[in-house]
């Protein structure tokens, strides 16, 4: 059955378009403005091309490092990915069947989401405090990031499994496989495609997590500290630049996330 | 297996998750809650037992002014991203025909979830600052004489920009609400003669709540403890909660923002209740 398409359609159509011009808009007026000479400025308009400013970021810097803090961001997502996908996929493995204490279980799940988050940044940091342990991008950070990146990861897992079908499983364990061997050779392949994906969407969380680690990361900033430290001092376009470049980064991750998510689901069917 | 060996199993399984939120999610908020009752010296900050940062939190103008002007962002975020997302997630879910577009489209709005908040933020500063985009196209127009200031570094580009941040947190599960709606639903309503506005008050509006609850229940508790958009495009004046409690936090003062910590958590849990109260969200989770 196709309708007529009525003027609704259209005008919906059009709030549409312009919803999406107001998302990516801004995201694209930083990225011409990234591709400047070394005359470039930071507002419009844009007074030649060139690729200077990109290539500054690089460079050593008066107001703040780029290197390092990228390094640091990596390997804390890297962490996060891992840690992440690891608990939620046990996590939402259990939650397939309902046993005592499963409800709070998941509340407390969900209240880490809509806790606001400087309780987090304030809490780890008065723990640490108390503790007398110094604050850390590897410990105290990591533990903000998690707070963020696990209930998503859990969420979308739980998700997977809604539409798991357990005939495989049960299948396994009839001819006498062991809970483990049922596990890495039937329901991890099966869920594979989904670990990957959600995998890189937990790195890509870490990857610009900003307000739960913003007051405990210690000494060593993370990548998106780094560049709000950047907001106040630098004024050229080295930090659209930057801008550009994470983005890209980012942007990349989803499309292999994306990728990887299709094309392993494809060779599933085969 | 038994039954006791799959509850041991299922428990053995849901460990390192709960001890993830143990750790570094609920023994945090209690030691916020400990420490709102301790003391600052001027330098540090020592156990004890008294109601001084509360005294201090409730009988300070600073306060009541801050949470108003909290609120203010609230309910203006609220009401936008409401406005917006809603006709987006309905042209998606009851317009867009093919289930392959609908997921393509629906991405196109999540990626940049995905993204930097800060660059998100900063990226419109070249558009609304004095020399930005939007002054040159008015001033050239001859719209206005001279350039606008509110457009940035005031409570509009505040909200602005946490309208852009946090509407796919109303989207995601407006969406969500309006895809499990029985289409068939829709047919019967037509085939009894409602109109394209009644079916929509009548039926989707209704079947639609569940999600809108959710969608602002995240918008809302987002919003209440914001800091950092407060402070990059509010550009010092614009003053909020999660700003206060920052700036406390910057100057050692860890008791009294663990006092105002507590409130906000209270405050904030207080709105989700009358959100859930309003909406029953159950048959979503």
């Amino acid at each position: 059955m196709r309708r007529q398409r009525s003027p609704v359609f259209y005008s919906l159509a059009a709030f549409f378009g312009l919803f999406v011009l107001f998302l990516y808009g801004p995201m694209i007026t930083i990225f011409m403005l990234s591709l400047q000479g070394p005359d470039g400025a930071l507002t419009f308009p844009v007074r030649s091309f060139g690729f200077y400013w990109l290539g500054q970021v690089f460079q050593e810097q008066r107001v703040g490092n780029f290197i390092e803090p990228f390094q640091r961001s990596l390997l804390l997502g890297a962490l996060v990915m891992v840690l992440s996908v690891g608990c939620a996929v046990m996590a939402s493995l259990a939650f397939r069947r309902r046993f005592k204490g499963s409800i709070l279980i998941f509340y407390l799940t969900i209240s880490s989401l809509i806790v606001p988050s400087i309780l987090i940044s304030l809490g780890i940091g008065v723990v640490f405090q108390v503790l007398g342990v110094q604050t850390n991008w590897f410990t105290s950070g990591l533990g903000a990031h998690l707070t963020w990146a696990l209930p998503i990861a859990f969420l979308i897992m739980i998700g997977v499994f809604n539409r798991f079908n357990p005939a495989y499983e049960e299948a396994a364990r009839d001819l006498g496989a062991s809970g483990f061997a049922t596990f890495g050779q039937i329901v991890l392949p099966l869920i594979a495609p989904s670990v990957v994906g959600v995998g890189l969407l937990c790195f890509t969380l870490s990857y610009d997590e900003f307000t739960r680690t913003s007051l405990i990361s210690g000494q060593y900033n993370t990548l998106p500290l780094e560049i709000f430290g950047m907001t106040t001092n630098v004024t050229s376009p080295a930090l659209y630049a930057v801008g550009t470049l994470t983005t890209l980064f980012s942007f990349s991750i989803i499309l292999i996330a994306f990728i990887a998510y299709s094309l392993y689901s494809r060779r599933q069917r085969q | 297996m038994t039954k006791l060996g799959k509850a041991v199993q299922s428990y053995l399984l849901v460990t390192p998750q709960t001890l993830v939120f143990l750790l570094f999610l609920l023994f945090p908020i209690v030691m916020i809650a400990v420490v709102s009752f301790w003391q600052f010296n001027g330098y540090a900050m020592v156990p004890a037992f008294s109601f001084e940062n509360y005294l201090n939190v409730f009988q300070s103008e600073v306060t009541l002014k801050t949470y108003l002007n909290t609120f203010k962002f609230v309910a203006l975020v609220w009401l936008f991203t409401l406005l917006i997302g809603y006709p987006v997630a309905y042209f998606l879910s009851f317009y867009v025909e093919e289930l392959r577009w609908q997921v393509i489209l629906f991405l196109v709005c999540t990626i940049p979830f995905w993204t930097s908040n800060i660059i998100r933020m900063i990226s419109w500063v070249p558009l609304l600052g004095k020399g930005g985009l939007v002054n040159q196209l008015l001033l050239q127009l001859n719209l206005i004489q001279q350039p606008l200031e509110f457009l940035l570094y005031s409570d509009f580009a505040v909200v602005l920009g946490m309208v852009h941040l946090y509407i796919i947190f109303m989207i995601a599960p407006i969406f969500n609400s309006l895809m499990r709606i029985d289409r068939t639903l829709i047919t019967a309503a037509e085939d009894m003669g409602a109109s394209g506005l009644q079916i929509f008050q009548e039926v989707i509006l209704p079947l639609s709540a569940p999600g809108i609850a959710i969608g602002s229940i995240f918008v809302v508790t987002l919003v209440m403890g914001e800091f950092v958009t407060v402070r990059l495009m509010g550009g010092g004046q614009a003053a909020s909660v999660g700003k206060l409690i920052q700036t406390q936090i910057g100057s050692l003062q860890y008791p009294l923002a663990a006092a105002n910590a507590i409130l906000l958590l209270v405050v904030t849990l207080m709105l989700v209740v009358s959100i859930l109260r309003v909406v029953d969200i159950r048959k979503e989770l």
